[in-house]
């Protein structure tokens, strides 16, 4: 079990992180950050020297009689207190009004559009304009901004993939615009961010920027209907799909799978994870997943489905086939 | 009542007080009772209950979260142990407990024998108790809430939570807003109307001010979370649309009613705790606090500036930009009076005749420094785009955590080790005292400071656990060590408190030197409170009586917790000394005709009338009791139980109303 969950990091190039930016908009954010922690360390260093140093200076001291020194409350509450916080603040609130526009980049042509909807627990992703329809996976190609409409089919979901820009909140009823700019090729994780039910801490999905050509080979693939069985092994695999009760909740374009529950899986070997990010995408992890998804991911709506050990052989052979 | 000082036969006139205002320690009197100290007492005892349950659940999360992928805990019970944490620690510990304190001391810092409503302040307490265990006999059937204390629709809508879950959640708060609505009222009447001659608004300790202050906040945030229940469990159990985007209702409507009362509720889980910081630091510090008069209206003003920031909870939520940009102004805004208060406190102490760095010293200034923390996170947040990236995260756990232990759990600290020795008579231990706050001082950095860069590198909130290799594993394993420190802390000072009990050295009226009037009457102090109505002529009564008045023993600044030292002082206690320190010797209110106090005017607290004080009385109980009645009724769905539960209800409020001879006294003048 350990072992299956640990090949997850080796899905990604790097560890999420707000400020190791990969694209413009979370450098511009992390440039933000950078100067309001700058000012906070600032201000928390003279505020506890103010504290602190007549402490220790005049600690136990020996009793003083008489009035108590008259203080400059000008000076204190005045300056100390109200002026040059007010100063502060305002900086910091010219440099937010600064990094505003970091959340909406204006494209020198028409921008990629993504469409992402969230399921509990799960993303599904469609590029309208390319008929792609995928799961848990976003590619995009480097340099472009694209522009993701987020949505959400049951609860509040949030989409934050913290390498490439902030989140915006997934709202039923609601249509919210992101942007996502990646400045250089890579895999990055992303995540939800709002809490939504049992299994908020796995709905995460992969985020893959590729060169233009990459990025129009990968589409071109997934708009592809699945490749009719090249083998006989597949061909069974095929069958014993199509005759469990995978179909009554999954779609294999191509085929009589069309049930629209659960992920699309025409391309599912193509992806790089499984059960919205909970796995690395694998032979192991799959058959894992499919013999009791319950174990794995607690909740999910996924049930575990009764198969023979051949059946279920099969059908991996056969999911493992549609790259 | 009101004589030349010779007159007066001091001990006559206890004798009579006790025989007014006693009420038996048998089992009826102590559920009947309404002494505003004992309520008092049994919300600090309470609300600290509920802290510790807190705890328990906030440590059963880090020892899940301690590894990546651990299966200590199942999804469903991890998500119950946070709602119940987050709702727990902000609803029945960090509100109920600045109640127990301001209960207490309230009307002895007033120089009043009791609140103003007696018996509303016993059943603001059965109903702060009784709708706690309401929400935890949800834990009998397994289904605690589990929405999270924000409990985001459309996730608690019955459609995705279809069990009790969220109805306990939702009917219980309802039952406690109740209890604080009621206890803010009487507050409120309390602060204006009964306060001793002589201390006009100017003069009123700045706990008042902050007491006051929360309690308008309460009265005026309360009712946006009362229309956010009613809607959730009219949507649940009636079908109806508010929260429901297919018909025309939207989930972003219980965000913002839920966040209209909810930020208020932050600045009313703090400003309290702000006020009893402004009353121990001038007194460490051998001075009066500098700007009493701005930190007074900084107070008033955090108030005011805290029901316009609610929309910072949301700035995720696609609203558009001139919005978030008014709200993160507003944000950032809110930090100016609580800037203008921590330069009163950093002036009091750049400027302090002497430094005493007794145990509630040692709080407040890890008190400053984890406000100073919490506040600076706090305006990161406050930057629109910049918690596009925190918000949601561990960023926001730690900013939160960081405000609320700060600013609430410190002073409360502080609070219980310089108040104390007042309610029980016996002080702490001053060497205990400085481990425990060593060691949470300790605690609470591990475990939450960590929590800013985990959130930075991207770990989300109210996660059950998380992938390993994200650069998080160590950060949480850290903060899990922390919290084993942390409890360590606390554990030390429960430690602290039983040794009191049993074995403190008895504490003097005015052990630490200070100078408010619940110094002025002995620890504990005798159930009326005062055996004549103080009269002040300053905001420091105790100290402008110093002189003249206070023995040689009291000179020493502090009085010693070692017991070979305290020996001299020890019979010092008891000493009906408390009514020379304060009275200035023109007029003595004695008030000795039954249960009685000052009613007085609301800006120059000019004596106006002689209130009338109730009795003890069954009543409270038996309403609390009625409505507990009446919200289980509506939690099993019940026509029947509902009806009877309700006219059991009306009829308690009517026995407890019912008039009587005694009802209506002749009204005296002053």
């Amino acid at each position: 079990m350990t072992m299956s969950f640990a090949q997850l990091r080796a899905v990604y190039d790097r560890a999420p992180s707000a400020f190791d930016a990969t694209g413009p908009q979370a450098a511009r954010l992390a440039t933000l950050g950078w100067t309001m922690i700058a000012i906070a360390t600032v201000v928390f260093l003279v505020v506890m020297a103010l504290l602190l140093v007549p402490v220790w200076r005049r600690r136990n001291a020996p009793r003083v009689d008489g009035p108590a020194e008259p203080v400059s409350e000008r000076a204190w509450i005045l300056y100390g207190g109200t002026a040059i916080p007010a100063l502060i603040l305002a900086g910091v609130f010219i440099v937010t009004l600064g990094a505003y526009d970091s959340a909406a980049p204006r494209p020198n042509g028409p921008p990629v559009t993504i469409e992402v909807i969230g399921h509990q627990w799960w993303w599904e992703v469609r590029y309208p304009g390319q008929h792609v329809l995928t799961a848990n996976e976003i590619h995009l190609p480097v340099g472009r901004p694209v522009k993701v409409l987020l949505r959400s089919e049951d609860v509040i979901h949030s989409f934050w993939v913290p390498n490439l820009a902030g989140k915006t909140d997934a709202i039923p009823g609601v249509t919210n615009v992101a942007w996502l700019e990646a400045d250089r090729p890579g895999v990055w994780r992303g995540t939800c961010a709002e809490y939504c039910g049992m299994q908020h801490a796995h709905m995460a999905l992969s985020v893959v920027a590729q060169d233009d050509a990459a990025f129009a080979r990968w589409t071109d693939s997934e708009r592809a209907v699945s490749a009719p069985p090249a083998d006989s092994g597949t061909l069974e695999g095929e069958q014993a799909f199509l005759q469990a009760q995978c179909v009554y909740c999954h779609t294999v374009r191509g085929t009589l799978a069309q049930g629209t529950v659960g992920p699309d899986l025409t391309h599912l070997a193509s992806r790089l994870t499984l059960a919205s990010g909970t796995l690395a995408n694998n032979r192991g992890n799959l058959m894992g997943w499919i013999v009791n998804p319950d174990r794995l991911k607690p909740g999910t709506k996924m049930p575990a489905v009764p198969l023979s050990g051949p059946q279920l052989v099969a059908i991996v052979n056969y999911l493992e086939s549609l790259k | 009542m009101a004589g030349p000082v010779e007159r007066v036969d001091l001990a006559a006139l206890a004798t009579r007080l006790e025989e007014s205002w006693h009420t038996p320690k048998t089992l009826y009197g102590r559920l009947t009772t309404v002494d505003h100290k004992t309520i008092g007492m049994r919300y600090l005892a309470t609300a600290f209950v509920f802290l510790l349950l807190g705890g328990l659940q906030a440590g059963a999360m880090r020892a899940q979260l301690a590894r990546p992928e651990s299966h200590l805990l199942s999804p469903e019970a991890y998500d119950q142990l946070f709602s119940m944490h987050g709702t727990t620690m902000i609803f029945w510990y960090a509100s109920p407990v600045l109640s127990g304190f301001s209960n207490y001391l309230v009307p002895l810092m007033l120089g009043a024998r009791d609140m103003a409503f007696p018996r509303l302040n016993a059943f603001s307490y059965w109903t702060f108790l009784l709708s706690g265990l309401f929400i935890y006999s949800s834990a009998l059937g397994g289904v605690m809430p589990h929405g999270g204390w924000f409990a985001y629709v459309p996730y608690t809508n019955a459609q995705y939570s279809p069990q009790l879950n969220m109805d306990f959640y939702a009917l219980a708060l309802l039952f406690l807003t109740i209890s604080s609505t009621a206890g803010a009222i009487n507050f409120i009447v309390t602060i204006f109307k009964t306060r001793c001659p002589g201390m006009s608004v100017s003069r009123m300790p700045l706990f008042m001010w902050s007491t006051l202050t929360t309690s308008v906040s309460m009265v005026f945030a309360m009712p946006a979370l009362t229309a956010a229940l009613i809607f959730l469990e009219l949507d649940r159990r009636f079908g109806t649309h508010f929260y429901d985007p297919v018909r025309g209702g939207t989930p972003l409507l219980w965000q913002h009613l839920f966040w209209v009362f909810g930020h208020p509720w932050v600045y009313i889980v703090i400003l309290p705790a702000t006020g009893m910081a402004s009353m121990i630091i001038p007194t460490f510090c051998r001075r009066p606090i500098v700007g009493h008069v701005y930190v007074a209206l900084a107070t008033v003003s955090t108030g005011i500036f805290g029901f316009g920031v609610w929309a910072h909870h949301m700035f995720a939520t696609g609203m558009p930009a001139l919005s978030t940009a008014f709200f993160s102004a507003a944000s950032m805004g809110v930090s100016i009076p609580s800037g203008i208060q921590i330069f009163a406190w950093l002036a009091t102490i750049w400027a302090a005749r002497r430094h005493v760095l007794a145990t509630p010293m040692l709080f407040m200034l890890g008190f400053i420094c984890l406000f100073v923390i919490g506040g600076v996170s706090g305006v990161m947040t406050a930057s629109v785009p910049f918690d596009w990236q925190a918000t949601d995260t561990y960023f926001v756990v730690a900013h939160l955590h960081y405000v609320l232990i700060g600013i609430n759990l410190f002073p409360v600290l502080a609070g219980f080790y310089f108040w104390l020795p007042k309610m029980t008579g016996r002080m702490l231990s001053e060497r205990l005292g400085k481990w425990n706050f060593w060691v949470l001082f300790i605690g609470v950095n591990l475990t939450f400071f960590p929590m800013h860069v985990v959130g930075l590198r991207g770990m989300p909130r109210r996660v059950y656990t998380y992938p390993a290799g994200m650069g998080w594993d160590w950060l949480n394993l850290v903060e899990s060590v922390g919290a084993v420190v942390t409890v360590v802390g606390i554990a030390l000072f429960v430690v602290n408190v039983l040794w009191s009990l049993k074995r403190g050295v008895p504490a003097r009226a005015n052990p630490w030197g200070a100078a408010t009037l619940e110094w002025a009457t002995s620890s504990p102090p005798p159930e009326y409170n005062f055996t004549v109505i103080p009269t002040v002529s300053g905001r420091e009564p105790l100290w402008e009586a110093h002189d003249a008045l206070l023995g040689p023993a009291d000179q020493e600044d502090v009085q010693a917790t070692d017991p070979a030292r305290a020996v001299g002082h020890a019979t010092l206690h008891g000493a009906p000394r408390h009514e020379g320190a304060v009275v200035r010797l023109q007029e003595w209110r004695v008030l000795d005709e039954g249960k009685e106090t000052l009613e007085s005017t609301l800006l120059d607290a000019d004596p106006q009338a002689v209130l009338r004080m109730p009795g003890d009385s069954l009543w409270p109980l038996v309403l609390s009791l009625a409505l507990t009645g009446l919200f289980a009724a509506l939690l099993f769905k019940s026509p029947l139980w509902t009806a009877l539960a309700g006219v059991a209800t009306l009829g308690s409020i009517a026995g407890w109303l019912w008039p009587t001879a005694a009802t209506f006294p002749p009204r005296r003048a002053a």
